[in-house]
């Protein structure tokens, strides 16, 4: 009996960058859901809440963008991955995003959330929803063995 | 590909947040009744020009308006914010800083030491030092006149009551004419809003004609709301006290930060400078001198300049926007004025007899600067008439390093104009060119 792999797991197969991956996917989230939170209440600690969101998870995004991009390099099965190059663009453009989002949330007041900075802060979401959706293609097990 | 675009899209955006920058309104536009309000602007990253704290060389002092000579009263201070003169002409010299602010949001990290950078962090005496100018042969006297304090800026003395607002109260304290120093702890009148936030921290006060009241200016506790409307609870207000019983009231709300508290000689009325919102444009919104009513609401945080809209603030308050008063006199945007003094009192040209001085700390969030100097707006019939004329000025080096920025100002007995300058530690002394020569300045004695 013998398994083959036809290709890698893609980053994701990686356990370093699955570890730190989820740092930025979670603050994100929760940045949307605290921007909801002041959208219909207009309190101040909502507002806190996203920009403190937002920052750590820039850092930890920028952390797990480089050591992604250390695999991405050197590792060509993860670059051969099923949407391997969509995934890490993708993944940037969210990271991207949320750098924007982030100045747009340091504004004072109710502008800080109102109207960009919630918007932004879904579309981060859209984008890492569509990246992880791709990222996370798991290879299919062809079994290879003795007829029944 | 769409990922691309999307970062193209990112860099212009952040490209364009830059070349906004670069329409300034000229301040000529933003003095006066009518001032030049444009459109709120909202950035990624406001503009900033913060100039790095420089230092006087010996000798060397900012420059005067024709007619006029300067010289330093007193150096070597920490961090001099007020001044106020006693009647037997002794001069008090305030030397405080904020106390510590806390992080509460992620810019605080990055803004703290930006502004740093421009002198605001100088450590302050948290105490009050006496000057008594060289007369007649007798050499001057400088001595610690009351330490431990917490934050102080404003002083009233009221009969032989001195009164010293602290950050977090106001406090007595027995004065004999001629004393040259207080060593009785102080006791407490009222308490005042303070930390933990204390985001203007600053307290300006005013004693009334009668003596039975205080005033005192007490600033917001944000530039626009963003620590909640709870931290705001007695802030952006004037505050009234009574004397004898320290309960307190609301004389006038709605000033962001409104400082130095002054009667106009003319017409008896309550007059301030008042520091208006930051990061909404290099022209928004113009800092102001204003009588103050008794009752008045002056905008902040709804609405500036009467119904100005101030878009970041929700939920907006329609009714006590519409009783917005519309201030006085414009100063242009971001002056930071902190002094005020009329110069009914001064020797100086009879050009500054009628009008009022105002010290302009100067910007931190326009490019370029504005401010960073003394000036000087006409007043007849107890209001102002006419453009403001610049009286000192030649605070800022032409490498761009501020070697000073002026703060409080009085006006001594002898009739000179006084400038507390916080950033180069010196009282200077400001005199009719033909005056008799200025005192040497004076040296420390404990």
């Amino acid at each position: 009996m013998q398994a083959t792999l036809p290709g890698s797991g893609g980053l994701w197969a990686h356990p370093l960058y699955r570890t730190l991956v989820q740092f930025p996917v979670a603050c994100f989230v929760g940045a949307l859901l605290t921007d909801i939170a002041y959208m219909r209440t207009a309190l101040y600690l909502w507002a806190s809440f996203s920009v403190w969101m937002l920052a750590f998870g820039c850092v930890c995004a920028g952390i797990t963008g480089v050591v992604g991009l250390v695999i991405f390099i050197r590792d060509r099965a993860t670059r051969a991955a099923r949407f391997a190059w969509p995934h890490a663009l993708l993944s940037l453009a969210a990271a991207l995003v949320a750098v924007v989002n982030t100045f747009v949330h340091s504004r004072d007041g109710y502008t800080s959330v109102m109207p960009t900075g919630i918007t932004l802060s879904a579309i981060v979401v859209l984008l890492m929803v569509i990246a992880t959706a791709l990222g996370w293609h798991t290879p299919r097990v062809v079994l290879q063995g003795e007829p029944a | 590909m769409k990922p691309l675009t999307l970062s193209l899209a990112l860099a212009a955006a952040f490209s364009l947040a830059a070349c906004e920058h670069s329409d300034i309104a000229p301040p000529a536009t933003q003095y006066g009744s009518t001032p030049a309000l444009p459109a709120p602007q909202q950035y990624l990253v406001p503009p900033m020009k913060v100039l790095p704290a420089g230092s006087w060389k010996n000798g060397e002092t900012p420059t005067v308006a024709a007619g006029l000579k300067i010289s330093a009263l007193v150096t070597g201070l920490m961090h001099p914010r007020s001044v106020y003169v006693l009647p037997n002409g002794d001069v008090l010299v305030v030397e405080s800083n904020g106390p510590k602010a806390p992080v509460l949001h992620p810019k605080d990290l990055i803004m703290g030491k930006v502004k740093a950078f421009g002198g605001t962090a100088g450590k302050g005496g948290n105490r009050i030092t006496l000057v008594r100018p060289a007369s007649n042969g007798t050499p001057a006297v400088r001595t610690v006149f009351l330490e431990h304090l917490n934050s102080p800026f404003g002083v009233a003395l009221v009969g032989n009551d001195l009164y010293v607002a602290n950050t977090d109260a106001v406090m007595r304290y027995p004065y004999v004419e001629g004393a040259t120093k207080i060593t009785d702890p102080g006791t407490k009148l009222a308490d005042l809003p303070a930390g933990p936030i204390d985001h203007h921290w600053t307290k300006s006060l005013l004693a009334s004609a009668d003596g039975s009241k205080l005033y005192v200016g007490v600033g917001s506790n944000s530039n626009i709301t963003e620590n909640g409307m709870g931290a705001e609870l007695n802030r952006a207000d004037i505050l009234e006290l009574d004397r004898q019983s320290g309960a307190m009231r609301i004389y006038a709300s709605g000033l962001r930060n409104p400082n130095a508290m002054q009667w106009e000689p003319h017409s008896k009325k309550m007059w301030t400078v008042v520091n208006e919102r930051d990061e909404i444009g290099p022209n928004l919104v113009p800092d102001y001198l204003t009588s103050v009513q008794e009752g008045g609401f002056y905008g902040w945080p709804y609405s500036y300049y009467g119904q100005h809209l101030d878009p970041r603030v929700q939920p907006q308050k329609p009714e006590l926007v519409a009783k917005a008063i519309v201030p006085d006199y414009a100063l242009s945007s971001h002056v930071a004025p902190l002094g005020l003094v009329f110069g009914t009192d001064t020797a100086l040209t009879p050009a500054y007899h009628e009008g009022a001085f105002v010290g302009e700390h100067g910007s931190w969030d326009r490019s370029p600067v504005n401010g960073y100097k003394v000036i000087f707006v006409p007043f007849k019939d107890g209001k102002p008439a006419g453009a403001p004329l610049d009286v000192v000025t030649g605070f800022l080096r032409p490498d761009n390093h501020a070697n000073g920025r002026p703060v409080g100002l009085a006006i001594d007995k002898s009739g000179a104009l006084l400038v507390a300058d916080d950033v180069g530690n010196t009282v200077w002394r400001v005199t009719p060119a033909a005056d008799v020569p200025a005192p040497a300045p004076a040296v420390a004695s404990r």
